[in-house]
């Protein structure tokens, strides 16, 4: 699926990348603790977290993530949005919480990838 | 040909700015052609050692070797040292103050996952002197 897909399907809103979201998303990886997010290493993912500081946007740097979503309502503030519009992020917020984003997203068809 | 040599100071002041030498490598990598799987490995690697250095040493020195076939780096800290290696090395294993765990770290993975991303690993520390890691991604 794209991430526009990712996006109509969890409602999300995106803060920005607008312009990126017809990139193709593979598989996705849903966690606050970035040192799992990191032992998960696959092409074009989508990140989903609950945690909302500037070592998520490093994480995704270092791993390529295409998408990032912050679940359950959190607000990157502006730094952390421009961090993410300096390497091409896409970054969307939903108010779902992290089990019903990865359960929405797992029931479309999109898997977490061979370990 | 001569390697090409990195050297990044790192300091522990301020975690927010914790990755920006393995950024950098990274996108410098990314210039040289390097392989994007190689880059990869490279970026995760360096980036956890560097968080590390932040959380647990007082920070220290990162230096980066890359030559045709091998990209080297070499993370030189200042911290307490690590008393016991195989127990660190273990994947849930942390001894991370809550405060890092707030942060999204100290889930015990960091030295496994560098071990995972890189070829070769080689851990040197002395408590209370410091703590060297060498690690090497090798190129095709």
């Amino acid at each position: 699926m794209t991430a526009r897909d990712v996006q109509n399907i969890l409602g999300a809103r995106v803060l920005t990348g607008e312009e990126f979201l017809d990139r193709e998303v593979r598989s996705a990886c849903g966690s606050d603790m970035m040192s799992d997010v990191l032992a998960f290493s696959k092409d074009h993912s989508v990140l989903l977290t609950g945690l909302c500081n500037p070592q998520v946007i490093r994480t995704a740097e270092m791993l390529d993530i295409v998408c990032l979503i912050f679940v359950r309502g959190k607000k990157p503030d502006e730094t952390l949005i421009q961090m993410a519009k300096d390497r091409d992020l896409i970054v969307m917020e939903t108010g779902h919480r992290m089990f019903s984003s990865c359960g929405m997203l797992y029931q479309a068809g999109l898997g977490g990838g061979a370990i | 040909m001569d390697a090409i040599v990195l050297k990044y100071p790192i300091s522990a002041d301020d975690f927010t700015r914790a990755g920006e030498a393995s950024s950098d490598v990274k996108s410098k990598l990314k210039q040289m052609g390097v392989s994007p799987e190689a880059v990869r490995k490279v970026a995760i690697a360096m980036y956890e050692g560097e968080i590390n250095m932040v959380i647990h040493a007082k920070g220290g020195e990162i230096t980066v070797e890359i030559t045709p076939e091998n990209i080297r780096m070499i993370l030189a800290d200042v911290g307490p040292g690590i008393p016991d290696i195989d127990l660190a090395m273990k994947a849930g294993y942390s001894t991370a103050p809550d405060e890092v765990r707030s942060l999204g770290f100290g889930a015990g993975m960091g030295l496994p996952n560098m071990k995972k991303y890189t070829d070769d690993m080689k851990i040197e520390t002395e408590l209370g002197v410091g703590t060297t890691i060498t690690m090497d991604v090798h190129l095709a």
